[in-house]
């Protein structure tokens, strides 16, 4: 931005744009404020979402503190999303490093199929394994979830590790072998550490995506509700309005960070290399 | 002395070389073994979820239900029932008119965007990326959420501008209603549109729309003539992106849409819920998924032909 | 398949991609201790043999041996070779040293025992106090050095080169080709070379196997490949040749001349052409095997008269391109400037000059 006032940035066709400029800040306005009344009506002291406000309140968070079944969903949240992000992480990384290295027939549809959740409804991958447990006599539970989950986040994390596996020459990983190396070690001692932020990106995305979702949470669990499950539930009862907003408030400021940290560290390494 | 150090190791030579088993063998011949072998458990984990559920779907629907069984002699009935009583025929139309709506709308409020951080964005351009698709990665069901705040009988708009003393009392089409859900899906879905279509104008060779430049054309022309058709595959994917996802919302419609806003989505997870009906559930996935097939293959063809007869 | 006394054996190898045949049935032998060049232009193979060598691609049939072993189901990291890679593949996560030792980890060394090799090989490499240095932070020659090292500590039998001066600029790379060469001398380890740029190829290699289309043309040594190709291919891909079209005159058993299209008929020893008589042929005649002159030389075995078309002055020799009665091409005479003002580099177009050649600078090849 800052670099746009100067008046020969860029060529002909890169010339500075003002209505465009104007544009671009407004939907960016446009695409945060909704999301930002969330925090500032949970310091409302009220408990009507309205204008004008009543003052400032910290009580809806010091009342999170007290709840325990919000305490049992986000240990739940945790706990699926730690292993929901490692299983994805892992299992992308496999997946990129065999789509990248190796000829074999079929390649691009394999892709497509790991791409194929991000283009179905959610609802109906719910339903389709809510009736696969059902049929195969799979309790609900949290583990249920998390497998829900693995199906959402694989395209994300395969999509994420895919450039890094891609961005780096594969006559690293043969210098490797020609030292004498075998495959493990060479995985251990140059691709891991050259795809590393991408690691680091795609679980932290994998975790945020698990720790936020909704749809599959809905159709999967069983006893143990995730905390999107709990906020869902809390919905129905005006009077938790303000708490959720809180704790929404929370989970949005948790989510915020960890997405912006996974983006930065993901991109930044691309962009170095090229 | 290096070069005392350096001679090949003749006395070793006679040692054979380390032979390895048939099987490592096999695969340091096949390179497509070892593909298939270390794609395995990523595809073992993906048919586990996707194919093996779909099956059963698919079986489901051909069934009837029974009290809290099935009946799994294999019948037709629920999709003749789809398909002979109006309710599902208006909730299909009404769940593709509402996305099909916030899908334009999408694609058209983001493009500019795409084109803003492809052409003019110079400097902190991943900040500019990152900026754009951060929201999306937070919770759907509190970005949803967000609106009902903002869209809400007392919600911010209403309580707002009441405060300013605009308007005397809430306007009520906001909330429940078809708009809001429209509102709330072209918001949450943003991000989902600007990646593609960033991806697609940022890939456009700038020489390219000089070349235009050079050979005549204006602003518009070479608009239309150049970027227009070479980001066509990032309009596809946006399109398709956001379509397909939407159609089968429930979340949305269900805390925004009111009795009006239902969609296809809702009625489904009824089926699962409420009603109990699971075989009529799987039936009506089902052919919202042929739809979407159908309906995406006919923008495809139409695109298609609209691009050859540009070209 | 059998042994044989060479140190690498190729047998009958080939490689096909699908059904492109990237490798065509090569058989050939490399010495113990041999500077030894694959030549040839892009995609004629060359790489695709010497990534079989290091086995980072497998044979589709016939066998290699290196020191008497066969190697098809050996894999990368057991093969007593490293290799020097066309980009370096330094690690870029990875300082100089550990870039050095990184093939050391099994000999399971002392920390202070792999750092001394460390710094014996930056000696070798004139790259001392370098130790430290991030692998982003280094120029191409010293990316080239620190790859070389890198293999070099591990001892190989046989050091696999792809291209390795590519990438550099002409000066750089000429100061490399030298040190290559007296670095393969010093340590007497077998060299595999791949390159496409035939001077290099010539000034490095003991022996030389010129590649095309996946087979090989022909292995000889540089002198071998210049002065008696076996091929036209071969001969236009080493240096400049001027082909005439010629069909064989027998006249008895003693005597035997070629008809040509430009030269005229020239006289050839009967023991250096095994052609019947009337079989088609091509002279073969490089430009700086042509004399040129402004009357015809009195000595001259064989000379002919030619108009001069145009010429370039390349400083230490001029190039001229001369029309012959009876030919549409024009021939190539190359001429080192031996003194400063040498009178036919002023000469204007359409100057009468004489060409003229002793009879062992003629190579008879068969036609294309």
């Amino acid at each position: 931005m800052r670099g746009q006032g100067k008046p020969m940035e860029g060529t002909y066709i890169k010339r500075r744009n003002r209505p465009l400029q104007v544009y671009a800040v407004l939907f960016l306005i446009v695409l945060y404020v909704p999301v930002l009344f969330i925090p500032l009506f949970s310091f409302n002291d009220s408990l009507y979402v309205r204008f004008p406000m009543q003052g400032m309140t910290l009580k809806w968070y010091h009342e999170l503190w007290l709840r325990e079944p919000l305490w049992n969903a986000m240990w739940n949240s945790v706990r699926v999303g730690a292993a929901v992000s490692v299983i994805s992480t892992i299992l992308g990384m496999v997946a990129a490093r065999a789509i990248t290295r190796y000829r074999m027939p079929g390649r691009s549809a394999l892709v497509t199929f790991i791409m194929m959740p991000l283009v179905i409804p959610g609802i109906i991958f719910g339903v389709a394994l809510l009736v696969l447990m059902s049929r195969m006599g799979v309790p609900l539970s949290l583990y249920t979830v998390g497998l829900g989950h693995l199906i959402v986040c694989m395209p994300f994390a395969v999509a994420t590790l895919l450039p890094r596996f891609e961005g780096f020459d594969p006559s690293m990983e043969e210098a490797s072998a020609d030292l004498g190396e075998n495959g493990w070690w060479t995985f251990w001692r140059v691709t891991f550490p050259m795809v590393f932020p991408g690691v680091v990106a795609s679980l932290l995305l994998s975790f945020t995506i698990s720790f936020d979702e909704f749809i599959m949470a809905f159709f999967l669990t069983g006893t143990d509700p995730t905390l999107p499950m709990y906020i869902w539930g809390q919905l129905r009862f005006p009077k938790e309005f303000p708490s959720v907003l809180a704790l929404s408030a929370l989970i949005l400021l948790v989510s915020f960070v960890l997405v912006f940290i996974a983006q930065w560290v993901g991109r930044k390494g691309l962009e170095n290399e090229n | 002395m290096a070069d005392t150090s350096l001679q090949h190791r003749d006395g070793e030579a006679a040692a054979p070389l380390r032979r390895p088993s048939r099987v490592s063998a096999l695969l340091h011949r096949s390179e497509a073994l070892r593909g298939y072998l270390l794609m395995s458990p990523t595809l073992l984990i993906m048919i586990l979820g996707i194919v093996a559920p779909f099956v059963i779907l698919l079986a489901m629907s051909t069934w009837t239900r029974q009290g809290f069984d099935f009946d799994t002699t294999f019948t037709l009935a629920n999709y003749e029932r789809t398909w002979n009583e109006p309710i599902f025929g208006a909730l299909l139309s009404r769940s593709f008119w509402v996305s099909g709506v916030a899908t334009v709308a999408t694609v058209l409020l983001c493009y500019p965007m795409a084109y803003y951080v492809a052409f003019h964005v110079h400097h902190r351009k991943m900040m500019w990326l990152i900026l754009m698709t951060l929201p999306f990665w937070t919770s759907y069901l509190l970005r949803v959420f967000a609106w009902k705040v903002i869209l809400g009988y007392e919600g911010v708009i209403n309580s707002g501008l009441m405060t300013l003393g605009w308007i005397d009392k809430p306007l009520e089409f906001l909330l429940y209603s078809k708009t809001a859900v429209i509102i709330t899906l072209a918001h949450a879905w943003a991000a989902f549109a600007i990646l593609p279509l960033y991806v697609s104008l940022e890939k456009i060779d700038k020489s390219l729309i000089e070349a235009a430049t050079d050979l005549g054309d204006g602003p518009v022309a070479r608009f239309l003539r150049i970027t227009l058709p070479l980001s066509m595959p990032g309009i596809i994917a946006a399109t398709f992106l956001i379509f397909i996802p939407t159609t089968g919302d429930y979340i949305t419609p269900a805390l925004l849409g009111g009795p009006d806003g239902a969609m296809i989505g809702n009625f489904i997870q009824l089926q699962f819920g409420a009603v109990n009906n699971w075989p009529m559930g799987a039936t009506l996935a089902i052919v919202l998924m042929l739809w979407i097939a159908a309906i995406a293959a006919v923008f495809l063809f139409v695109t298609r032909k609209a691009q050859e007869k540009i070209a | 398949m059998t042994k044989t006394d060479a140190f690498i054996s190729i047998q009958n190898v080939s490689k096909f991609f699908g059904t492109f045949r990237a490798i065509d049935d090569i058989s050939m032998d490399i010495g113990r201790g041999e500077f030894f060049s694959l030549l040839g232009p892009s995609g004629c193979g060359k790489t695709t043999l010497l990534r079989m060598l290091a086995g980072f691609e497998s044979t589709t049939a016939g066998e290699i041996f290196i020191d008497n072993q066969p190697t098809s189901d050996v894999p990368p990291h057991h093969r007593p070779v490293n290799m020097v890679f066309q980009n370096y593949a330094i690690f870029p996560h990875l300082n100089v040293r550990d870039n050095i030792t990184y093939g050391l980890r099994k000999q399971k060394l002392s920390r202070s025992k792999r750092y001394e090799m460390a710094e014996e090989m930056l000696e070798m490499i004139k790259l001392p106090d370098y130790g430290t240095r991030k692998a982003t932070e280094l120029s191409g020659g010293q990316r080239q050095r620190i790859a070389l090292a890198r293999a070099l500590i591990l001892r190989p039998k046989v050091l696999l080169l792809d291209e390795p001066l590519g990438a550099l600029d002409k000066q750089l790379r000429e100061q490399m080709q030298l040190e290559l060469r007296a670095l393969q001398r010093q340590i007497g380890i077998t060299f595999v070379f791949v390159t496409h740029d035939q001077e290099e190829a010539l000034t490095l290699s003991d022996r030389i196997a010129v590649m095309s289309g996946g087979k090989v043309l022909q292995v000889d040594t540089p002198t071998g490949l210049y002065e008696t190709p076996k091929t036209s291919v071969v001969a236009r891909f080493i240096g400049n040749m001027n082909f005439f079209d010629g069909t064989v005159r027998r006249n008895g058993a003693a005597a035997a001349a070629i008809e040509t299209e430009g030269l005229g008929t020239i006289q050839v020893p009967v023991a250096d052409l095994d052609k019947p008589d009337g079989a088609a042929v091509q002279v073969a005649l490089r430009p700086e095997k042509i004399a040129l002159s402004a009357t015809r030389p009195d000595a001259a075995e064989h000379a002919v008269s030619a108009r001069l078309d145009t010429s370039a002055y390349l400083g230490e020799r001029s190039h001229f391109y001369v029309n012959l009665e009876g030919r549409d091409e024009p021939v190539a005479v190359s001429q080192p400037n031996t003194s400063r003002f040498n009178a036919a580099n002023q000469a204007p177009s359409g100057t009468e000059v004489w060409l003229s050649w002793s009879s062992d600078a003629i190579v008879v090849l068969d036609p294309e």
